[in-house]
């Protein structure tokens, strides 16, 4: 499946060659970050790439955290009179070999909604991705300053 | 050779011409112009508002007038937008260095609800420290917004709060307080940095 986790990769592949294919990992994770909060009221944001390594497009329903009670993929949006606005992006769709930004320059977002604990610049929390097929891919989120322009400028 | 020395000369005029119609459309319809679906902010001297700023202080227009101002419209509650614009301006500020030192940068919330001089004085705190933050009544605000021509709008959420949907460009006004340009959001930097140049006035570096 697409955990990139090599114990379950390890697990797979010592079963049959068709099964081990079907669970080989297909989504990568990279760029993942979040950005610090000023305590709980506000709502936070989280973003990360999502690559598809496989052959067949997978299709991301949600997220879910610990830190939020709430969280849903956002996209934003700026109309032609220059106003942006942001609505939940419903399912993304990851067509093989192609990557989807859930970045600032993407336009989309992870919404962290009523936090359960401040985001606290250096510290890490995790995020487990939903997937239409029922596979799940948690992994960790570092929490960079509320002014970080993402990864490439830590 | 009279003839010809007439027809360099002809092709020299045809060039001066021919640049004088590029600068022209690089103003009116080119990468230079204005997006004509926007409506223009009025000149500062034409707007009339009354905001205080994240230390207290009582500002209004007057307050950008004199010096090159950047201004944008947002909210504290904002978790993509905002920040991500607050910290792009941050980072063409830093590549100024001393040469925008002079500049007024304003963010003006679309929120005073939530937004109080507190929450703005906290917010602003986190990014370049020539970064203002204003807020003031309802009203104000949307006085303010109204010469800027800002649009903003409450949209309640799924989780029981609201967020905001707002213009989300970079005002520049030179120093007399007339507006110079527009940094839409997300706009690449090579654009961004050469309209803040010209809101300065500081020659361009690039020959052109």
């Amino acid at each position: 499946m697409r955990k990139s986790n090599a114990m379950m990769l390890a697990v797979a592949l010592t079963m049959s060659g068709t099964l081990a294919l079907a669970d080989e990992p297909t989504i990568e994770v990279e760029g993942a970050w979040a950005r610090a909060s000023i305590g709980v009221s506000r709502p936070g944001a989280a973003y990360l790439t999502l690559r598809n390594t496989g052959e067949e497009t997978e299709t991301l329903t949600g997220l879910q955290t610990d830190l939020a009670m709430m969280s849903e993929f956002h996209r934003t949006t700026t109309d032609d009179q220059g106003v942006s606005s942001m609505s939940p992006a419903g399912d993304i769709e990851i067509p093989p070999g192609e990557s989807v930004l859930i970045q600032p320059d993407g336009g989309m977002h992870a919404m962290l909604m009523r936090l359960t604990r401040p985001m606290i610049e250096g510290e890490t929390f995790s995020v487990t991705l939903l997937f239409a097929d029922g596979d799940e891919l948690a992994f960790d989120v570092p929490i960079y300053g509320i002014a970080s322009r993402g990864p490439q400028t830590e | 050779m009279t003839r010809r020395r007439m027809l360099k000369s002809g092709a020299g005029i045809l060039l001066a011409l021919g640049g004088m119609l590029l600068v022209g459309w690089w103003q009116v319809d080119g990468p230079g112009a204005a997006d004509p679906d926007i409506a223009r902010p009025l000149t500062i001297t034409d707007m009339s508002f009354a905001l205080t700023d994240h230390e207290g202080t009582s500002v209004g227009p007057e307050t950008l007038v004199g010096k090159p101002s950047m201004v944008f419209f947002g909210f504290t509650y904002c978790p993509d937008v905002c920040p991500t614009t607050l910290s792009d301006i941050s980072a063409w500020l830093e590549d100024f260095g001393p040469e925008a030192e002079g500049m007024n940068v304003i963010f003006i919330t679309v929120d005073p609800e939530r937004d109080t001089v507190e929450a703005m004085a906290d917010y602003v705190s986190y990014f370049h420290p020539s970064v203002r933050g204003w807020t003031g009544p309802g009203d104000e605000i949307a006085r303010s917004a109204d010469g800027f021509r800002v649009r903003y709008e409450k949209i309640p959420t799924d989780s029981g709060d609201y967020t905001m949907n707002h213009t989300a460009s970079v005002f520049l006004f030179d120093e007399t307080g007339r507006f110079s340009g527009t940094i839409d959001y997300h706009e690449p930097r090579e654009f961004a940095v050469p309209k803040i140049r010209q809101a300065l006035e500081i020659p361009s570096e690039e020959p052109v």
